[in-house]
């Protein structure tokens, strides 16, 4: 077997979000997640729910266990027994985050998806990202309109916690006294400066960053062999 | 019973500009868009629209009917940014009320419910909150004395959905997976039209289905419009799915020549028009 491709690397950190989560809700945004949400049900998460993506709830094999429209998910999403991974299409140091548009809200220079439900996840249910490109473009200063809510704006809200961001580059968490983004891990092949350049704002980064963890063998199977054998995960991060 | 069903044009003209008008489904499935597309032949404009928008709210914009939207996303779902939309927003072409999902479904449920407000654990700490500077916000009386968005009901003049199923006094049947919002904006809106796949009696619709898909109550319906194929290019499960190609044909086709192309005659001039394709 080959070794990992950075897209594995990927789905092993999307992954991770999800362990020691106990019987709750998985909510994947994009692909990479949606095959570490099923890898990791496959594996160190036996108990997670996952969705069709439609109004079903499944098993990894696709056979139905429940039933989720959309009224009793955006429900579900208040009782907290979810964590879902958004897409961002920026996010500043303190985990705000933006996918309504980019400019003046008034008048957007892109209007982009809108708010959609990213304000009732960030209050009611641990919220974590998934960035495919790590670029200053995503990883600003400021977003022009926070959709998800970040640890400086979330005082007093009891249910707020963004458990991790994961990009092509590497893993990143809140784990520092001002609750800003830190760097948490490295996936193998990127350096710090390479964060460092492609980030738009002061990130900590500890004296000694450790890599993103290695998938097993079997783990490399299933990836490879049964969750995505068509390899689309290499379409949202290249070799 | 009252026999409450109408051609499409006729309930569209039972509506009238200035109006604040509900349109069920969500993003790009079961869209009632056979109403839309009869909207968009009247000379209806000046609209509020509240919708989890998809297809019917770029065509409505693209048409400039729209003068406030209300709406926590627009998107076709397979083509996840509203090419029409987007273009009518970034030309500052109407006004928006830009909301959270789950705000806007207890806004609909306070609506249904005749209440002036649901408080809802969301927006606090987002922008949702300054760009909606009317939100107030209401403290929980008991001993947690948590504070909340007091979400104000999203009552509506008249709500536009599509269902499988309906019979002629406007029980309404949905038999794929999702009923979306549908009963809950037929019950905010003072009327509401049910377009459907097909107009069956009575005693066929529990035949078709369980009782539980019997979603749409007649008491909150004032007119029925049989429309076959009436979500295209929208998801109608289980009788068809969405229509990918021609959806893609949309959204890549400048808005005045979809518009000459498809719009411009009646619905079976539509219908026609896709089945061959032209």
């Amino acid at each position: 077997m080959t070794g990992p491709t950075r897209a594995e690397y990927c789905v092993i950190a999307c992954a991770e979000a999800w362990r020691d989560d106990g019987e709750v809700l998985a909510s994947p945004m994009g692909l990479i997640p949606s095959i570490g949400a099923r890898l990791a049900r496959l594996t160190f998460a036996p108990e997670l729910l996952l969705t069709d993506g439609e109004a079903l709830l499944v098993r990894p094999d696709g056979t139905p266990e429940g039933w989720l429209p959309y009224r009793e998910h955006l429900a579900w999403v208040t009782g907290g027994r979810r964590h879902v991974m958004m897409g961002a299409s920026q996010i500043d140091r303190f985990g705000n985050q933006n996918i309504a548009c980019i400019g003046d809200w008034e008048r957007p220079r892109r209007q982009l998806l809108g708010v959609r439900g990213a304000p009732v996840n960030t209050l009611n249910n641990p919220t974590s990202y998934w960035i495919p490109r790590h670029s200053r473009r995503v990883f600003v200063d400021r977003v022009d309109m926070v959709c998800g809510v970040g640890y400086d704006r979330a005082a007093g809200a009891r249910y707020h916690r963004i458990p991790r961001v994961v990009s092509d580059l590497g893993v990143f968490d809140f784990a520092t006294p001002d609750r800003s983004m830190r760097l948490a891990s490295l996936h193998p092949g990127v350096t710090v400066e390479q964060v460092k350049e492609a980030t738009g704002f002061e990130l900590t980064v500890p004296d000694e960053v450790p890599a993103t963890r290695e998938p097993t063998d079997e783990e490399l199977r299933l990836i490879r062999e049964v969750v995505d054998p068509a390899g689309a995960r290499a379409r949202e991060v290249a070799a | 019973m009252k026999d409450k069903t109408m051609p499409a044009d006729e309930a569209v003209a039972r509506l009238s500009s200035g109006m604040t008008l509900g349109i069920g489904g969500w993003g790009s499935r079961r869209k009632p868009m056979a109403l839309v597309r009869a909207l968009l032949r009247s000379g209806i404009t000046d609209l509020t629209v509240v919708s989890y928008g998809g297809p019917d709210v770029g065509m409505l914009a693209a048409a400039g009917r729209i003068r406030k939207l209300v709406t926590a996303f627009v998107t076709l779902d397979s083509i996840p940014l509203e090419p029409h939309y987007r273009a009518a927003r970034e030309r500052g072409a109407f006004e928006l009320t830009e909301i959270d999902e789950a705000m806007f479904l207890w806004g609909l449920r306070a609506a249904a419910n005749r209440l002036p407000f649901l408080p809802v654990r969301a927006g606090f700490g987002s922008d949702v909150m300054r760009v909606n500077p009317g939100l107030r916000t209401v403290t929980s009386p008991y001993e947690d004395g948590e504070t909340f968005v007091a979400v104000p009901a999203l009552r509506m003049d008249a709500a536009l959905v599509h269902v499988n199923r309906a019979d002629r006094s406007g029980n309404g049947q949905y038999l794929g997976p999702d009923p979306y919002f549908d009963d809950l904006f037929c019950a905010a809106a003072d009327t509401a039209y049910v377009s459907c796949e097909r107009i069956v009696d009575t005693a066929e619709l529990t035949k078709q289905g369980p009782p539980q898909t019997l979603l749409i109550r007649r008491h909150t319906v004032t007119g029925v419009v049989e429309a076959p194929n009436g979500a295209h290019f929208t998801s109608c499960a289980p009788d068809y799915g969405r229509d990918e190609a021609f959806q893609k044909r949309y959204a890549t086709t400048p808005w005045p020549e979809f518009e000459a192309g498809f719009l411009a005659g009646d619905e079976q001039t539509y219908q026609r028009a896709v089945r061959e394709g032209t």
